[in-house]
């Protein structure tokens, strides 16, 4: 597979050109509201996309449309054409549990199940049959863990509850939760927005070790934090994705004044 | 206006401080006190009706949980009881231990000999129960059989009731005045003694308050209660679990939502006459049996039910279903390993209250013939039988004085139950609550 190649190159390499999901003219409608309008944007392959704009422009939508957590809001409708490696994840024949594993998501919220924090972990592997309890199991938990950077915090009360952890311990294990299934392209919607500067900064150094293994798609308010991590930004406004291009490029020299406009804090 | 209101606002009299101020900062902190109050009284209220509740009940239903017994002479006669001298079951039990008992009655008062109103008055101080009592000591050693012993005999009702104090020392207690002076005698000698009322608890409903028992009433209850729950929990959480979970939100679903909740709000004897033209009429059941009586209570909770695991799901937090599915579980693993788990306690809270209506029911129960005069007590759920409230209806409606005390015991025993259930609703709810 391509990506397990790029994966070997060192993270500072050159943006690739790989695209892994790629959405053309999306369209999300609640009910008689048009949220998103003819999107069409490329997610590359092991890179983090930052979506940016201000509240109630779209960016979480968009986020929501490609793991189709869209599919659980009532009067929620997709239309347009959402493509991971060349397949359409809304097609009829396509098994939304698999797309699911393969588009891992986390939560704005730190969201672990009120169980163990190894069961937290578990969960995923045991439902997608990757592992029956036992080492293989506690192969996945520990390797997860430590991807997510938490299982030195951890290691001695696996079997503690995940609910009582820290908000940032919390929020890792909800990454590592979604790492265990070893998902392909990971989500994250606002994930530091219920956390402080620390907890913060651990999650973001997290992010840019996890680009090396998985594509990364975050939504983000704070435009710092897009561009620490990002390498390439989005930039959505009241629907509509108004600019797009290597964060860098966002940030310094914004082609749209909209754009402009937003990240010098003139509205937003 | 924004004039006017500056001026107002800038005017010392509406201001925070000063005399005015403080007058409206007390009469706020009266008004609090005034509601507290209210609130403090409403209270006191509901518990001193509580309490004149429980005491009056406990006051009337406390004696019948005692009984009265005569200790007698008693010679088992061998002619009188097995004559044939064989020793057989049949002959054994269908033997007349009245005689027995009016032998050694004679044997206690010499002095009724030949007198016929005389021996009718003292045979009126033992409960019928008493042939009842030899005769089960007979049957479990036929090797007494020729011997005499002292033996504890239960007193009936209306010597019972004298004694409590329940009835009058007069012949309004139904007792003769030769039979009120001949209690007199036995209580002066000590051969009258006080013991816990077994009946109660083992026998089933009789004629003779005596030997009335709750135990028919109780299993019966039981039998309805085990059905109800084993058909309306599941039923009303695979309800719940779809119209919540699963199904879409349109039409026909507003559309049930609006039956259940009016479904909740039906006199319950509405679902006994539903229960009677289905499952009597239709579909030929048994009648006053407690599986119909279990069927017609599982229509009165389920809308219940239905309802309070309904809310229970609801609460589950929507940051729990979308963790679970944002990983890939489909929609049936996301309720089975989370959602439900989460709601259980909400549903087993609702469930035990919908339980606890359930028991105390008669309504339904009437409409289905189980207010019938049962003796036996059930063996199956399609015996006849009766249940605790139906009992309690029944009792109270008898004549017997001694029935009176007994309504109130059924009341305790009833209300025991109910308190149990209540506990145990309460224990699960904290065992099985969890925090997020």
């Amino acid at each position: 597979m391509i990506s397990e190649a790029q994966s070997t190159t060192p993270a500072s390499r050159p943006a690739s050109d790989a695209v892994k999901m790629r959405a053309t003219g999306a369209n999300v409608y609640y009910g008689e509201k048009h949220a998103l309008k003819e999107v069409n944007l490329e997610i590359k392959s092991h890179e983090v996309t930052a979506l940016i704009g201000p509240s109630g422009c779209g960016k979480s939508t968009f986020l929501r449309c490609l793991n189709r957590m869209n599919d659980l809001i009532e009067g929620a409708r997709v239309t347009g054409e959402i493509l991971l490696d060349g397949h359409d994840i809304y097609d009829k024949d396509l098994d939304v549990v698999h797309l699911r594993a393969r588009v891992g998501m986390v939560f704005q919220k730190p969201n672990p199940f009120p169980k163990s924090i190894y069961d937290n972990i578990a969960y995923g592997p045991r439902i997608h049959g990757l592992a029956k309890s036992g080492p293989d199991l506690d192969e996945i938990v520990i390797s997860s863990l430590e991807r997510a950077g938490l299982y030195a915090e951890v290691k001695d009360r696996l079997n503690e509850p995940g609910t009582g952890l820290s908000g940032g311990q919390q929020q890792r294990l909800c990454i590592a939760r979604a790492i265990a299934v070893s998902p392909e392209v990971i989500l994250m919607d606002e994930p530091c927005s219920a956390l402080d500067p620390i907890a913060t900064a651990k999650v973001e150094e997290l992010i840019d070790e996890l680009r090396e293994n998985f594509t990364i798609v975050i939504v983000t308010h704070s435009m710092q934090q897009a561009a620490r991590v990002s390498q390439r930004t989005a930039f959505f406004h009241l629907g509509e994705l108004v600019e797009v291009g290597a964060t860098e490029k966002i940030f310094t020299n914004p082609q749209h004044k909209l754009t402009q406009g937003y990240i010098t804090g003139r509205f937003g | 206006m924004t004039e006017l209101s500056m001026t107002q606002s800038a005017h010392p009299k509406v201001g925070t401080t000063g005399a005015d101020a403080e007058k409206r900062l007390k009469a706020r902190y009266r008004a609090e006190k005034r509601f507290r109050a209210y609130g403090l009284v409403s209270i006191a209220i509901a518990l001193l009706f509580l309490a004149v509740l429980l005491a009056s009940i406990i006051a009337k239903g406390a004696s019948a949980f005692t009984q009265t017994f005569i200790e007698l002479p008693v010679t088992f006669d061998a002619e009188t009881i097995d004559p044939d001298g064989s020793r057989e079951h049949s002959a054994l039990s269908a033997a007349d231990y009245r005689t027995l008992i009016n032998a050694a009655l004679e044997k206690k008062f010499p002095e009724i000999a030949g007198d016929r109103t005389a021996k009718r008055d003292v045979q009126r101080l033992v409960s019928q129960g008493a042939e009842l009592e030899l005769r089960k000591m007979v049957l479990a050693d036929p090797k007494i059989i020729g011997t005499s012993a002292e033996i504890w005999l239960p007193a009936s009702s209306a010597a019972d009731q004298v004694l409590k104090g329940n009835a009058a020392h007069d012949e309004s207690s139904g007792l003769s005045e030769g039979a009120l002076a001949k209690l007199d005698l036995l209580k002066a000698a000590g051969t009258l003694k006080r013991r816990f009322n077994t009946y109660l608890f083992t026998n089933g409903d009789s004629r003779q308050p005596e030997l009335a028992g709750l135990i028919g009433a109780v299993v019966g209850s039981f039998y309805s209660l085990a059905i109800t729950i084993a058909l309306s929990f599941p039923l009303g959480v695979a309800a719940a679990v779809y119209l919540e979970e699963f199904a879409s939100k349109n039409r026909w679903t507003d559309l049930i939502e609006v039956n259940i909740n009016n479904l909740a709000a039906v006199p319950s004897i509405v679902f006994g006459l539903l229960a009677l033209e289905i499952f009597l009429n239709v579909l030929g059941l048994p009648r006053s049996a407690p599986l119909v009586g279990g069927l017609a209570l599982t229509l009165v909770s389920l809308p219940t039910i239905i309802i309070s695991a309904r809310v229970a799901l609801k609460a589950v937090p929507p940051w729990i279903r979308e963790a679970a599915q944002g990983l890939g579980a489909s929609r049936q693993q996301m309720v089975m390993h989370h959602v439900l788990p989460l709601a259980m306690p909400g549903i087993l809270t609702g469930t035990i209250i919908a339980m606890a209506r359930a028991i105390g029911e008669s309504a339904p129960l009437l409409m289905i013939g189980m207010v019938a005069f049962v003796v036996d007590i059930p063996a199956t759920p399609v015996d006849p039988a009766t249940a605790l409230p139906v009992q309690v209806y029944l009792w109270a409606a008898s004549p017997e004085r001694a029935f009176v005390e007994r309504t109130s015991a059924a009341i305790l025993v009833l209300l025991a139950c109910l308190a149990v259930m209540n506990a145990t609703a309460i224990y699960l709810r904290k065992k099985f609550e969890r925090r997020w």
